[in-house]
């Protein structure tokens, strides 16, 4: 980043505090995004294990069935959770479903597009990761 | 390949991967979290050719939608030339390896390599 | 180094009889000359209407007369005088200090565009792009003859588009995006919204070649509709929206 473009950075980009939860949700479904892969590459070694036969799986099951395991599971749903949620309201709104139409605009000019539909589509995704990870956990430490 | 053809890719991978993970993890509940990954039910999983045919396109289809979810963000971090090509072609490369670490153990345990 | 200088009663254009007062903090920077900014202060009296930009102009002509700002239309008109007010995008003329609800006024140049010095970034990328996405009427028969009419429009079909028209390219939205934050080579939402416009308006018929412009990778899908552009736009031009209804057309929503 030189200074000559005076660019905010990852920083900036990152810093969800001055905009509303349209950013948060911006920035909450990078992190996810990136976790999600994380995991997904983890789950694939792991899985890979039951090549090494009975013994082979078994072992890596126990290092995963812990207290520790199990609370990075309910992130994982979490995620899983918030992630699809989100991500099927911003396909939504990429295709222009729910971002208002143009109109002549009067002050205070409310940007019809940063309106209640998608206000209401982020804080569902929100409360629907929070129900799944308390279900999971319910799953995982209930047995 | 154009942008709009590989966000179109992007959009496709996560929608039908939302309705297959979603029976992968119900698959986890039917009998049992925990029994469900007990070696024998995971050995029954992986020699059903239905479920075998499931894992694989989730596979393929998350693999794709993540590399090229990573790709966008990387792009987006930092310019040029040599580290845009870099990072394309890197995402490509571990979307490859991945499907193909993951393919390997689907096929070795369908066939009874274990 | 700070300065905290105060404006003398009788030397202030904003009247005094007013005790309010606020200190308001003014980003120092040559690219010339300095390594770094710095933030100078002063302590301005304001009225309930007073601007910004106002109290800068004050500051100028009391304390500091090298503190550059760009302004001209002192209406939110010209788009000369975005800054960052208090972390945020906006422009000074159009910005009351009552309206801030704090003792503070930091004023920063604005983010994602090169300084000049102070308070004044150039422009020199933004109107680039902005010319990348050819902002104009494309048709064969856009110049006529004497003897033809101009081309006709229902008033519903100006208000496809009238809202992005308002855009005064003062690079606000561009500031707040998440994007441009990181990216140099993102077209930006300032573009993409004037693209929308054209490629809205029933006299256009370059929507393709405008669509092919933007179709690339760092086009139009570098936009992740955080709708910060929307958010901090002057004029209610709504940015967010318009690149939303473009990419409608590269997705197959919209024909």
């Amino acid at each position: 980043m030189t200074e000559d473009e005076h660019r905010e950075g990852i920083k900036g980009m990152a810093n969800p505090g001055r905009y509303g939860i349209e950013r948060i949700a911006y920035l909450l479904m990078r992190l996810t995004g990136l976790g999600l892969l994380g995991y997904f590459i983890a789950h694939v070694y792991e899985t890979s294990n039951i090549l090494r036969g009975r013994m082979g799986w078994d072992d890596f099951l126990a290092m995963t069935q812990t207290t520790e395991g199990h609370i990075f599971l309910v992130l994982v749903i979490g995620m899983c959770v918030f992630h699809t949620g989100n991500g099927i309201r911003i396909m939504l709104g990429h295709g222009g479903v729910g971002v208002g139409q143009p109109a002549r605009p009067d002050y205070p000019y409310e940007p019809a597009s940063q309106n209640y539909r998608h206000k209401i589509g982020i804080y569902s995704s929100i409360v629907l990761a929070a129900v799944a990870m308390m279900y999971g956990m319910a799953v995982m430490f209930g047995e | 390949m154009k942008e709009s053809t590989i966000m179109k890719i992007h959009y496709g991978t996560a929608l039908a991967s939302v309705g297959l993970v979603a029976v992968h993890i119900l698959m986890r509940l039917t009998t049992g979290f925990a029994d469900s990954l007990s070696y024998e039910n995971v050995l029954a999983n992986y020699r059903s050719v239905p479920y075998v045919i499931m894992l694989e396109l989730i596979l393929i289809l998350l693999a794709v939608h993540g590399f090229n979810g990573l790709r966008v963000i990387l792009l987006e971090l930092k310019q040029g030339r040599v580290y845009e090509k870099a990072v394309s072609y890197g995402s490509i490369v571990g979307m490859i390896a991945l499907i193909g670490y993951g393919s390997r153990t689907i096929i070795m345990t369908n066939m009874g390599m274990v | 180094m700070a300065q905290v200088s105060s404006i003398a009663d009788e030397q202030a254009s904003t009247p005094l009889s007013s005790p309010k007062s606020i200190l308001l903090r003014i980003s120092k920077f040559n690219p010339k000359l300095d390594e770094s900014s710095k933030f100078m202060e002063f302590t301005v009296p304001y009225q309930k209407w007073t601007t910004v930009l106002e109290a800068i102009l004050d500051v100028k002509k009391h304390f500091d007369h090298s503190v550059a700002v760009r302004y001209s239309c002192r209406q939110a008109t010209c788009g000369s005088c975005g800054m960052m007010i208090n972390g945020k995008p906006k422009l000074a003329c159009f910005t009351k200090i009552s309206e801030l609800d704090s003792d503070v006024v930091t004023v920063e140049p604005m983010n994602n565009f090169p300084v000049i010095r102070d308070l004044t970034v150039g422009f020199e990328k933004l109107f680039a792009k902005h010319q990348k996405i050819q902002p104009y009427l494309i048709r064969d028969d856009s110049e006529l003859e004497s003897d033809e009419r101009e081309f006709l429009q229902s008033p519903e079909e100006v208000e496809q588009y009238i809202q992005f028209a308002n855009c005064i390219k003062c690079g606000l939205c561009n500031s707040a995006c998440p994007t441009m934050a990181t990216d140099s080579s993102f077209v930006g939402p300032q573009a993409l919204a004037q693209a929308y416009r054209y490629v809205a308006d029933s006299r256009d018929k370059g929507k393709d070649t405008r669509l092919n412009i933007i179709d690339e990778s760092h086009g139009i899908w570098r936009c992740h509709f955080a709708g910060s552009c929307s958010q901090v736009c002057p004029k209610g031009v709504d940015p967010a929206m318009g690149i939303q209804f473009l990419r409608g057309y590269l997705l197959g929503f919209r024909s």
